[in-house]
């Protein structure tokens, strides 16, 4: 099942052109430092009066995949969002507490969004693409962010595209629009493109909610992939999926972590009640 | 009856025959009546689709009936002659489309980038936000004020310039590029008083250059160079003047380069291409600002609509890779939209086309012979001229005028014919 055959050529692509080396040496050394990426320490979150947040404290582990689970409506994907900044253009969303990545402060009104969202992707769980080719949509990013040139783009593009495993059925057609491929394509040309720029951590908000079973296999395989390379986070709602591909998982309910543990002990011998009835199907 | 409600068919079966067939048949009639209803409604809708589409078949039919004997090349190229079988109206369609591709050139960035302000960079500050909507609710009023008001606000601001620059009293204007003044002569031979003594001589015209409109005339003297236009070429001349009750030279040639001592010259501007005064007169570049005014809220509206139907998911996409607000805008929100703003900048500049209003308070009725060659030249305009000849006595006016009304359709619908093949392409570039 999975795709280790890969594992030559697009490691040496990404040491070649992604992330770019000056932004490898700031944040990297920084990360170093510490073994986590993100961490949140008392972080509230309001949708103007309404707070959707509740003394968050999170430490996400570098290099690990880390699962979010709880049911809807408790603040998953609204944590997600501020770990990139995403709720800067929802006007009434404000938080207050401690949030960093590395050692840059993600609350902080001077902090380089910019800079930001390119070290921290998304992946949404509606698939987005844009109404540009298939080509178009992954070499965005790196258009944006990098100088290449045509073939090293190409490289790039053709290395994303295998690793989201949606290479085999678009190589024939890239220059095709994007709008034109199943729902189950798109998400994967989106995590395509995110992680052309190169994302030192990658944000999925349930992005196999559209997907079928094969496909989501495959968006499975490539974050056991990536997961040497990648910081990955990762929102579902499917228990089997986070106990089968993630390494920690924190379990929200109402705005809070209620807990926040290795997988396996969330989904064997969870501390909180309310955590194995969710985690056994009893509720949500 | 109990809480197990029998089902429908067994309940009638208790009832008598003659109920139940009252209530069969009002059914019947309920389902009859509904369909009936939906086949009224659909004969009413094709009626009336019918009768506007008969309305317009009926207008462009007489137009054409009226207009196509009319047609011919004269009318295309000519000038508006006072015969009817000579008039034509190439300087009202050079007008037209010199005022209304200024207009567009200038109305387009302005508009667009107003919609983009308008709709992707919303402030979060909350006095921003209210002068924002404010003036949003002033566009939405915009649109709907007359055209004629525009042209009184158009010949304030444009033409006269609120009188900043001095007065428009004889065409002079207070600030100037481009322009070359010259003081005209006439030769001997030209003068019909004096011609007898230079029969043999024939008619020229000398140039000589001021360096300011104010100046006082030229006074020529003997061997004083000017210019004369021989073909499209200016050569520089030696003039010699005479006194005309003199001697005067035999030679033709010297004779011809002679003026009279007394001859008062007449004060001529060159224009250049690329002629530009303060205040803007009564030319094409004040008729493309007070068009602007006409449609530019239409095009914001209509951009504004066309950037609001852009998924959000679109730009959270871009913004999640990375890209600035610029670059959201100007890769994905922009092309995304670009259908729907291109669909209403041409309905805007359809309605710029064949609007009269406005024009004929900046512009005026007047007679125009030449395509208009500079910014600041008068100029006509297409249903200005037609409204021109439907106002004549003469009846062949009326069937040049239907003439004119064939060709400013012409026009409208070939416009219109670019626009929506374009927009068919842009759209199949994406899906
Ligand atoms: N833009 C918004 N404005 C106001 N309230 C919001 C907004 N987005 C989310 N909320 C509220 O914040 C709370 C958390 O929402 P969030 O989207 O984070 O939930 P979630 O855990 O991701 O749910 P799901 O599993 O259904 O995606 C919800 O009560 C929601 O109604
Ligand atoms: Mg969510």
């Amino acid at each position: 099942m999975t795709t280790k055959t890969l594992e030559t050529k697009p490691k040496r692509i990404m040491n070649q052109v992604a992330p770019t080396p000056s932004a490898e040496n700031d944040s990297t050394d920084a990360l170093d430092s510490t073994q986590y990426a993100i961490e949140a320490e008392k972080l509230n979150g309001w949708y103007g009066d309404f707070q959707a947040l509740h003394e968050i404290s999170l430490k996400i582990p570098k290099n690990q995949v880390t699962a979010f689970i709880g049911p809807s409506g408790c603040g998953k994907s609204t944590l997600l969002r501020w770990f990139n900044r995403m709720n800067d253009t929802i006007f009434s969303a404000r938080a207050s507490g401690d949030l960093r990545l590395g050692d840059i402060d993600l609350l902080a009104p001077s902090t380089d969004v910019v800079d930001l969202r390119r070290r921290v992707g998304i992946v949404f769980q509606k698939a987005n693409p844009f109404p540009k080719s298939i080509f178009e949509n992954v070499a965005f990013g790196p258009r944006l962010h990098m100088q290449l040139n045509k073939s090293e783009l190409s490289d790039l593009v053709e290395w994303s595209l295998r690793k989201a495993a949606v290479w085999k059925e678009v190589k024939d057609r890239l220059n095709a629009p994007a709008l034109g491929l199943s729902g189950g394509q798109q998400q994967r040309l989106c995590i395509a493109r995110a992680i052309a720029t190169g994302p030192e951590v990658l944000l999925m908000d349930e992005p196999c909610s559209a997907l079928d079973p094969a496909s989501t296999l495959a968006i499975e395989d490539l974050m056991d992939e990536l997961r040497d390379q990648y910081t990955i986070v990762i929102v579902t709602h499917n228990m089997q999926q986070a106990s089968r591909c993630s390494d920690k998982t924190a379990f929200f309910f109402e705005g809070r972590v209620v807990e926040f543990d290795t997988t396996e002990t969330i989904f064997t011998k969870p501390s909180s009640q309310k955590t194995e009835d969710y985690v056994r199907g009893r509720f949500g | 009856m109990s809480e197990a409600t029998p089902p429908d068919d067994r309940m009638e079966l208790q009832e008598d025959p003659g109920q139940q067939d009252q209530r069969q048949q009002r059914r019947l009639r309920g389902s009859d009546g509904r369909m009936l209803l939906d086949q009224y409604f659909r004969v009413a809708c094709i009626g009336i689709a019918g009768i506007s589409v008969v309305i317009l078949a009926f207008l462009l039919g007489s137009i054409i009936y009226q207009g196509v004997p009319s047609l011919s090349w004269t009318l295309l190229s000519g000038t508006p002659e006072p015969e009817p079988s000579e008039a034509g109206a190439w300087p009202a369609i050079a007008g037209t489309i010199w005022v209304c591709t200024i207009c567009a050139l200038i109305t387009l960035p302005i508009g667009i980038g107003t919609a983009v302000l308008i709709e992707e960079f919303k402030p979060r500050n909350r006095l921003a936000n209210r002068i924002f909507s404010a003036i949003q609710l002033n566009i939405s009023n915009l649109a709907g004020v007359p055209s004629v008001v525009y042209g009184i606000l158009g010949l304030t601001a444009f033409v006269s310039m609120f009188g900043l620059f001095g007065s428009l009293k004889g065409g002079e204007s207070s600030l100037e590029i481009g322009a070359v003044y010259y003081d005209q002569f006439t030769n001997l031979a030209s003068d019909p008083f004096l011609s007898m003594g230079a029969e043999n001589a024939r008619e020229r015209y000398f140039l000589a250059p001021v360096a300011s409109p104010s100046d006082p005339p030229t006074v020529a003297t003997s061997g004083m160079e000017m210019f004369e236009y021989q073909g499209d070429q200016k050569v520089p001349v030696k003039i010699s003047v005479f006194d005309p009750f003199g001697d005067l030279p035999s030679d033709p040639e010297e004779l011809s380069l002679a003026i009279a001592a007394d001859t008062i010259p007449g004060r001529i501007s060159e224009k250049s291409w690329y002629y530009f005064s303060l205040p803007f007169g009564r030319g094409v570049l004040a008729g493309s600002l007070t068009l602007m005014l006409v449609i530019l809220p239409v095009i914001i509206i209509s951009s504004q609509e066309a950037l609001r139907s852009v998924p959000s998911s679109l730009r959270d996409g871009a913004r999640g890779l990375g890209a600035t607000p610029w670059q959201v805008v100007w890769n994905i929100t922009l092309p995304a939209a670009a259908p729907g703003i291109l669909t209403g900048s041409i309905l805007a500049m359809s309605r710029a086309i064949g609007e009269t209003a406005p024009i004929l308070i900046i512009a005026g009725i007047v007679y125009i012979r030449n395509a208009p060659q500079h910014l600041m030249d008068s100029y006509t305009v297409l249903p200005l001229q037609i409204y021109n000849w439907t106002s004549r006595p003469q009846e062949e006016f009326h069937a040049i005028a239907a003439a004119g009304i064939v060709v400013l359709l012409v026009i409208l619908l070939s416009f219109n014919a670019i626009a929506v093949i374009l927009r068919q392409r842009m759209q199949n570039k994406v899906r």
